[in-house]
């Protein structure tokens, strides 16, 4: 087949695919996208080119060696119902958008572990991608028929435009999203498709091979068994090759969980956690259908082609031998479907952590908090466009400087023992709540040092110098520090050995540092809620034990620049209303907090929402009650004289809080402070005037008419009774504020309650001429405190007289029944509140701009205490808008 | 010359105190509840002293006191705080300002009349 014709069916394909998934993406909802079945098929984004090719090379080489990559997975599938089920639920609890956003959140949202992770994976998968590439290169030279020509240059390269091709495909669909935890239906549909396709490719050409080129498979058996080596190829070696069976074993195990692309399908692509009961027995069973005809077409080509030809390639070189290049092109296909999904899904999740966990929370996080939410949302997007674009390209040039020389499997293996040091941190971190950042850390680092200086090095000087010096003699010549002999054992494969070493001292690490070493409580927290992941749901706002002063208004302004002014807005009413927390709260909670990271975590990642959040929050050191509480939740662990030690410790930690608990009475002791200055200037203004008319008054040498004197006398008066008037407010307003006040709720109705308050008022209201009307003067009772809300319409009653005009001043007071709820509103013809007002006339000591006229006789407390009262009975008060007219303040009081 | 009081505030009844104590002493007293009526008043008028609250609605007192301070007209007035403000660093504030006295609410009404002649004398 010519070069054009195979460039051609692979534009077309890859436009099949396109259309698929942009059907996909547009019809989110359907039950096509949304099924167990799409859900398993997109798991098999497991079988690579690896998979593809690289078996049958390996079972007509070394036999069934193959088989353990696939063991590994079948063994983890029951599992997933306990394990991946917990993974899944965590996961959108928190709006973990990859395996290094989990990770990092289970040791506290540790930035640098976040960041340790991505690099981990992107050591792991760069060379993955590069050898899908190096898989389409060959395949795609063996099968145009156009073998002189060998591209020299990056420019006559079709693999580098495949690899470009992919990359925008990834680009368009992986990128529709700022919120990376979003689902990315699109790819997931094609991934499932082309899952089918290989599946169905390949079964044909083992089909066709089996039955069509030979009489069956004991057609082949016969064969082959006569051949000299085949012993060597049917039988497992001794107890060493079952070490070696073992650790690949548990490698593959570890890689199903925590390879990127499968973290990316299984958990973050996951709908509906029901699907994975389907997948636990169609997956195995997906993969055993893989493995039916690999060992025959491994043999069949052995019998046609000795060992002439590469056997990674026999399903291509077969049918072509054959002169059936339209089978050919279909196992060519087939392969190129496994290196898109692979690719793509990797990528994706490559990009998401890069710029999550890497580029955002070191470097850019400044640049977000300066900018508005479009231009966020669209540097977010670039981020990721550009990484993936780098990512695929990286790989490129990976391939064509390093792995032309090396094999898909070997390649294989290195990503695999590179990704499973993570696993450590990730599944003993899952169970086991004393896991701590450090020693995942540590872990990690240490494994992955193990596995560079016994896998990653030789293989690398291997292809450079072309020698194997490193490998046979050691560092330095020293033969206990030969990389695929550590210490003198041998007999294990170089991946085998690579991972028992590195996962031997991962986990020692891990351990040690969790058992000496104690994170700090946010960490221990998390922690708790990932490891006790039943409660969580309950738990999941409020669990961490946090204390700091945080306004909604600040939280709110991070909010929008990530989600914009209207996704922001709705979510805190969402949280508000689930939490029964009045709409205009100022005072962020932990819930809050809490609430807010997770919101953001989707778009930038968790260690940076973390970063975000606290940058306005004023984080506050635990109160003492609260060290003695955690303090009282360890004593069950006190067995020990080591726990004694630890103990002082603590006492020691204990003594820091002291201090710190003093300096937060400090900053409180400032918050009051404003407050009493408020009020001691309150509360001189009439002890002023009641002095100086007193002294006034006690000058004996001054013959003070008796009209003046008579009118300081009244003033004295009136200036007592605003004395008096101000300290119950005080009082009534502190009991308030610290939530002291118990409501005495009874039945009352609330017609009399009215009544009463316009008599106790209608003193008043006389002398100044004012009329007031009582409108509705039908009874209802419901249940409420009546002295309070006497309280409540007294309050409103004497500000509507204070702002009427004498003689033509009218107040109506009115009350309709609405939605369960009693609503009761003071209407007066007086000067109103300007708009502008409404939303601060109910704050202590507020007093209006436009209120020189007349200096108001009142405390600066009356609507903020008539504000608490009315909340404190679940009601709502406030000024009506739109009035052309006097002002009417309305509240009102929900049915029991 | 004739001694020209302009007293600032906004609670009524210490105004009344105020002026009642000022027009004994032959002062004679301009009232205005707020900066922005004793700005207007200014306008028209060069008393010797201004009296001068701080914490009052639309204008307050240490605006007026700038306003005071930048017009040339007013240069000869001198500018007297009584607040209930008591604070060392309210009291630094107000005399940085540039006002020539600060006094404190409540107060003496004698100390008050001693303080100002002494201040225009």
């Amino acid at each position: 087949m010519s070069n054009y014709a195979l460039v051609a069916i692979i534009i077309v394909y890859l436009a099949v695919l396109f259309y698929i998934a942009f059907l996909a993406e547009k019809k989110k909802q359907s039950k096509w996208v949304n099924n167990p079945y799409v859900y398993t098929l997109s798991l098999a984004v497991y079988c690579s080119a690896w998979t593809y090719y690289g078996s049958i090379g390996i079972a007509a080489n070394t036999g069934v060696n193959f088989l353990p990559i696939y063991l590994g997975p079948i063994i983890a599938a029951p599992l997933w119902i306990i394990v991946l089920r917990k993974i899944i639920r965590i996961s959108k609890q928190h709006k973990i958008s990859s395996i290094a956003d989990f990770i990092s959140l289970r040791y506290g949202n540790n930035r640098f572990l976040g960041a340790l992770v991505t690099v981990v994976c992107l050591f792991a998968t760069l060379p993955y991608i590069s050898l899908q590439l190096k898989a389409v290169s060959e395949t795609f030279e063996i099968i145009s028929d156009d073998t002189s020509y060998i591209s020299t240059t990056v420019i006559d390269d079709s693999t580098f435009y495949v690899a470009l091709l992919l990359a925008i495909f990834a680009t368009f669909f992986g990128t529709q999203n700022t919120d990376a935890s979003e689902k990315h239906k699109g790819i997931v549909a094609t991934v499932a498709l082309e899952s089918v396709l290989k599946l169905v490719f390949f079964l044909v050409i083992g089909a066709y091979i089996t039955f069509y080129l030979f009489d069956g498979t004991s057609d082949i058996y016969d064969k082959i068994s006569k051949t000299e080596n085949f012993e060597q190829l049917v039988t497992l070696g001794g107890v060493e090759e079952g070490f070696n069976w073992f650790f690949m074993i548990a490698l593959s195990f570890m890689a199903i969980f925590l390879l990127p692309r499968q973290f990316q399908v299984s958990v973050l692509e996951n709908n509906r956690e029901k699907h994975l009961k389907k997948a636990i027995w169609l997956f195995p069973l997906y993969l055993l259908l893989f493995n039916i005809f690999v060992v025959f077409i491994a043999w069949a080509g052995k019998l046609t082609f000795g060992d002439t030809q590469n056997a990674e390639y026999y399903t291509l070189l077969l049918p072509l031998k054959h002169g059936n290049s339209f089978l050919a092109t279909l196992v060519f296909l087939g392969g190129f479907s496994a290196v898109i999904s692979m690719v793509i899904v990797s990528t994706l999740a490559l990009s998401t952590m890069v710029s999550n966990n890497l580029i955002i929370p070191y470097g850019f996080l400044d640049k977000f908090i300066k900018n508005q939410p479009e231009r966020n949302s669209k540097y977010i997007k670039n981020i990721r466009r550009i990484s993936i674009f780098t990512i695929i390209i990286t790989a490129y040039f990976f391939y064509v400087s390093f792995s032309k020389e090396l094999s898909l499997y070997a390649i294989g293996l290195i990503s695999f023992v590179i990704i499973s040091q993570l696993a450590p941190s990730f599944f003993i971190g899952l169970f086991w709540n004393r896991g701590s950042s450090k020693a995942a850390i540590t872990g990690i680092i240490v494994g992955f040092c193990i596995v560079f200086y016994t896998l990653v090095l030789p293989f690398t000087l291997q292809a450079y110098t072309g020698t194997d010096n490193f490998t046979q003699h050691g560092f330095m010549g020293v033969s206990a520090l030969k990389p695929h002999a550590l210490l003198g054992i041998d007999f294990l494969s170089a991946p085998a050995h690579a991972f028992f070493w590195s996962m031997l001292f991962n986990v020692l690490c891990y351990l040690t540092f969790s058992l000496t070493t104690k994170g700090n409580y946010r960490e221990r927290n998390y922690a708790e809620m990932f490891v006790d992941s039943k409660n969580f749901s309950t738990l999941q706002d409020s669990a961490l034990v946090w204390k700091g002063e945080a306004f909604v208004g600040d939280i709110k302004n991070v909010l929008v620049r990530f989600l914009g002014e209207k996704r922001a807005t709705r979510a805190l009413q969402i949280f508000f209303t689930k939490y029964k927390l009045p709409q205009d709260t100022q005072l962020a909670d932990a819930r809050l907090i809490n609430f807010s990271e997770k919101l953001l975590t989707g778009s930038i990642g968790s260690a940076s929402a973390k970063i975000l959040i606290a940058s306005v929050v004023k984080e506050e050191q635990i109160s003492l009650v609260e060290v003695l509480k955690i303090l009282e939740e360890s004593k069950e662990n006190i067995v020990s004289n080591r726990v004694l030690t630890e103990k002082s410790n603590q006492l020691t930690q204990l003594s820091l809080k002291l201090k710190d608990a003093n300096q937060e009475l400090i900053l409180k002791d400032k918050q009051k402070d404003e407050f009493l200055d408020t009020v001691a200037h309150e509360l001189k203004t009439p002890i002023t005037g009641i002095r100086a008319a007193t002294e006034l008054l006690m000058d004996e040498d001054d013959d003070m008419p008796k009209e003046v004197k008579a009118q300081f006398l009244k003033n004295i008066l009136q200036d007592s009774d605003r004395l008096g008037r101000l300290i119950n407010n005080i009082l009534d307003f502190e009991k308030l504020e610290t939530g002291r006040l118990n409501l005495d709720f009874a039945y009352n109705d609330i017609q009399k309650t009215i009544t009463k308050a316009i008599s106790s008022i209608s003193q008043i209201a006389a002398n100044k001429e004012v009329k007031i009307i009582n409108k509705n003067v039908h009874t209802f009772k419901t249940n409420y405190d009546e002295d309070r809300i006497l309280q409540v319409l007294t309050n409103l009653l004497s500000n509507a007289i204070k702002f009427c005009n004498p003689k033509t001043g009218k107040i109506i007071v009115d009350y309709k029944l609405g939605n369960e709820r009693i609503e009761i509103s003071v209407t007066d013809n007086g000067k109103g509140i300007p708009e502008e007002d409404h939303d601060y006339i109910f704050d202590k000591f507020y007093q209006s701009k436009h209120q020189n006229t007349i200096k108001p006789q009142g405390s600066g407390l009356g609507l903020a205490i008539t504000k608490q009262i009315v909340e404190k009975h679940n009601g709502k008060i406030w000024a009506k808008k739109g009035i052309k007219s006097g002002a009417t303040l309305v509240f009102t009081i929900p049915f029991k | 010359m004739e001694k020209k009081i302009l007293i600032v505030d906004d609670e009524p009844n210490i105004v009344m105190s105020l002026e009642y104590t000022f027009k004994k002493q032959n002062f004679e007293v301009f009232i205005a509840r707020d900066g922005g009526e004793a700005l207007e008043i200014l306008k028209h008028q060069t008393p010797s002293v201004v009296l001068l609250d701080i914490m009052m609605p639309n204008v307050d007192g240490y605006q007026t006191l700038k306003h005071i301070k930048n017009t040339n007209s007013l240069k000869n007035t001198k500018v007297v705080f009584l607040t209930a403000k008591n604070k060392a660093s309210d009291i630094e504030k107000g005399l940085k300002l540039g006002a020539d006295k600060y006094l404190t609410k409540p107060f003496s009404v004698k100390k008050i009349v001693s303080e100002i002649l002494e201040l225009i004398a």
